[in-house]
């Protein structure tokens, strides 16, 4: 794992002294509502529907166990005892008190973390792949890149006031872990016919308001030249994305609107002047950070076939457990979707019990995904019986990672003053209505997003079902759509049809089931047979031939 | 165009009133569009929308650029700066000037800019420290 330096370490006190001045002056009147709002938003503080909300970030989504029990802490004396873990890998406190942000962030920086990049019109947070380092599949691990990026931008000042937020994602594995068709710019490692390792990068992809699945702009970029092509883009972008509307600041409505080759000549011209430019990264560079990232030296044997282990494990071994690239070891990924849990919340005595569990099994080590779980990525296979164990005492062994219950859900109405309608309570309602396992064994691999607004930070588009909270004449009322899908196979979800009360959404879901059920091939998953089957069959399923009033 | 009441009718009025001539001419920052009638003159600025082409043929002789911010969280002027400096390496004078306050002092500095005419109600002492709000520089420039 990257460890700070000590410039690394300067600017995240600086950052905190900085934010308690512009606290102090905000609180005795000196700093007006409009020239603080976007300060606090950079540091991740919003002004939520029951009190401020902080979001801290989680570059590339890694986190030590000294760092996870630092998030307890804070969750434990700033906020209600708990935290949620957010599609973008950083994690959110609920309940925090404004005049506490400055002290929490100084907290937060004695454990080499802060709260740059959550939020407002910058470079965010940095996100990749949660089995990165670790995947079987993997041509490198993009982490090193993603630190050398997340030191570049984490004050970049060109980018401090860009038309709007802006997200990169980096992925380093043959499968798409990481949404990447669905980000600002998302870069996919590539090997270059030289056998030089590099990126594929695409550009203005989004969900939210306007969904689009981004384009490749550049087939392979050596990864020397990352910051400067970056660069080149983010100057295009800041220059010329729109200022006028906000819903169409993001820069997949440039690429759009200057045609991607438009687009991609102005960043060749950017680039042709930076290239080769005090921005790239040598070798040297790239070989110090890769050292950080190596990852546990040792490689356990992998320990004998145990047979006749109770169902209760086998199924967890099965949805829970993952191939690492060393055959001694595993992946494990500790659900956050129990029963009765809002989706992504962890209380603090689990986040320090999985901090122990890091450094018992995984070197020290946790990952979240974007799915909204945690990661322990080193466990020697001969552990897993005990992590297990420890895991179940804790709540955190559903074994449902890929299946229906581990659905994707914001936080919704029920916090969110963006939001239209409460996405927590559908969830538990789905969670509670389809809870029989060896139903949802059979229905196999099913990704199911839930938002609750436009805003789609439940990410709804890419589920294989998402359902999207729409406000129509003050109800609530849930839009269904299917067949979306990330990965190397991007696609958005259609919608299937008018919109159902929260209490329908459960019975619409069982029809969509009950028609994949019957209609399947031999073992083919939920999203294949939309693809081959097309919406007809589910919507005949749902509305049968009546035509209920459009909502 | 705006208008004035001349004979009973509303017509346009071309006319501009100066109300008090500069008091030295040659000191005198112009409008892009003015500056290219005069590409001599030695101070010009930009709005953040314009682009920095037409002076690249003069930046030797340039004295001073300053550009605009309408509204603080406009980050064009960013850019303009960095392509200034680095791409077309203009080493006079850089101006920030409009809705410049304390908070951005550094961001703006670490750009490129070395002067800022602050808005009004910004404290000027507060501002200078504000300079050194961070020691991180950016990667190209350690």
């Amino acid at each position: 794992m990257y460890h700070y330096d000590e410039t690394d370490q300067q600017l995240v006190d600086d950052r905190v002294a900085r934010f308690r001045d512009q606290m102090g002056r905000f609180l005795d009147g000196r700093l007006g509502e409009d020239e603080f709002r976007p300060l606090r938003l950079q540091n991740g503080l919003y002004i939520q529907r029951h009190a401020p909300m902080l979001r801290v970030a989680i570059p590339y989504g890694t986190l030590a166990a000294r760092q996870l029990r630092q998030l307890a802490h804070i969750a434990r004396h700033h906020d209600r005892g708990y935290g949620h873990f957010t599609t973008r890998s950083n994690i959110q406190f609920n309940w925090v008190r404004l005049e506490d942000a400055p002290e929490i962030l100084a907290e937060l920086a004695t454990v080499q973390m802060h709260a740059i990049q959550t939020s407002g019109n910058c470079i965010r947070n940095i996100t990749t792949d949660p089995f990165a380092g670790v995947a079987a599949d993997e041509l490198f691990d993009p982490r090193p890149a993603c630190e050398i990026v997340r030191q570049w931008s984490a004050l970049a000042p060109e980018f401090q006031f860009l038309p709007r937020k802006f997200k990169i994602a980096f992925a380093g594995g043959a499968e798409d872990r990481a949404a990447l068709r669905f980000h600002d710019i998302g870069a996919a490692a590539r090997i270059g016919d030289d056998g030089q390792r590099g990126f594929e990068v695409f550009v203005g992809g989004g969900l939210g308001r306007t969904p689009m699945v981004g384009h490749s702009l550049k087939a392979f970029l050596p990864q020397a030249e990352l910051l400067n092509y970056f660069e080149a883009i983010l100057r295009v972008y800041n220059r010329h994305g729109r200022r006028d509307n906000k819903y169409k600041a993001r820069i997949k409505i440039l690429v759009k609107d200057l045609t991607l080759d438009g687009f991609a000549a102005e960043v060749e011209d950017e680039w042709a002047w930076s290239r080769g430019g005090p921005n790239t990264i040598d070798a040297d560079h790239f070989a110090r950070m890769e050292a950080f990232f190596a990852g546990p030296a040792d490689a356990p044997a992998p320990p004998a076939e145990m047979p006749d282990q109770p169902v209760a494990y086998t199924r967890w071994l099965a949805r829970n457990v993952a191939a690492h690239r060393q055959p001694g070891r595993a992946i494990v990924t500790l659900s956050l979707k129990a029963p009765g849990q809002a989706p992504g919340d962890a209380t603090a005595d689990q986040m320090d019990g999985i901090a122990d569990l890091a450094e018992r099994y995984s070197h020290g080590e946790i990952r979240v995904s974007h799915e909204q779980n945690l990661v322990l990525p080193h466990v020697a296979r001969a552990d897993l019986p005990a992590v297990w164990a420890a895991a179940r005492a804790l709540g955190l062994a559903t074994p449902t990672i890929g299946l229906l219950p581990d659905l994707v859900c914001c936080p919704g109405g029920d916090f969110c003053s963006l939001a239209n309608a409460r996405s927590l309570p559908v969830a538990a309602a789905i969670q509670q209505r389809f809870d029989d396992l060896d139903y949802l064994f059979d229905l196999g691999p099913l990704e199911l997003n839930l938002s609750g607004c436009v805003n789609a930070c439940g990410h709804h588009h890419i589920g294989h079902i998402g359902i999207l909270g729409v406000d129509k004449n003050n109800q609530e009322w849930f839009q269904i759509t299917i067949g979306g899908r990330e990965g190397t196979q991007a696609a958005l979800g259609k919608v299937i049809g008018p919109s159902f009360a929260a209490a329908q959404v459960p019975d619409v879901i069982a029809r969509l089931l009950e028609t994949y059920v019957a209609r399947r091939l031999e073992g083919e998953p939920f999203i294949d047979a939309v693809e081959r089957l097309g919406l007809d069959p589910f919507r005949q399923a749902v509305y049968g031939d009546s035509h209920a009033p459009r909502h | 165009m705006p208008h004035v009441i001349k004979h009973g009718l509303l017509v346009a009025d071309d006319w501009t009133l100066v109300t008090s001539a500069p008091a030295n001419p040659a000191r005198v920052i112009l409008p892009l569009a003015d500056w290219q009638a005069r590409p001599d003159h030695p101070a010009v600025w930009l709005a953040p929308d314009e682009t920095p082409d037409a002076l690249l043929p003069h930046l030797d002789r340039l004295a001073l650029v300053a550009i605009h911010f309408p509204v603080f969280t406009d980050g064009r002027g960013y850019s303009l700066a960095r392509l200034l400096r680095q791409r077309h390496g203009y080493r006079g004078e850089l101006r920030a000037f409009g809705d410049v306050l304390r908070d951005q002092l550094y961001f703006l500095h670490a750009c490129g800019f070395d002067a800022f005419s602050l808005r009004a109600d910004q404290p000027p002492a507060e501002a200078v420290d504000a300079l050194a709000d961070y020691r991180w520089q950016p990667l190209g420039q350690r």
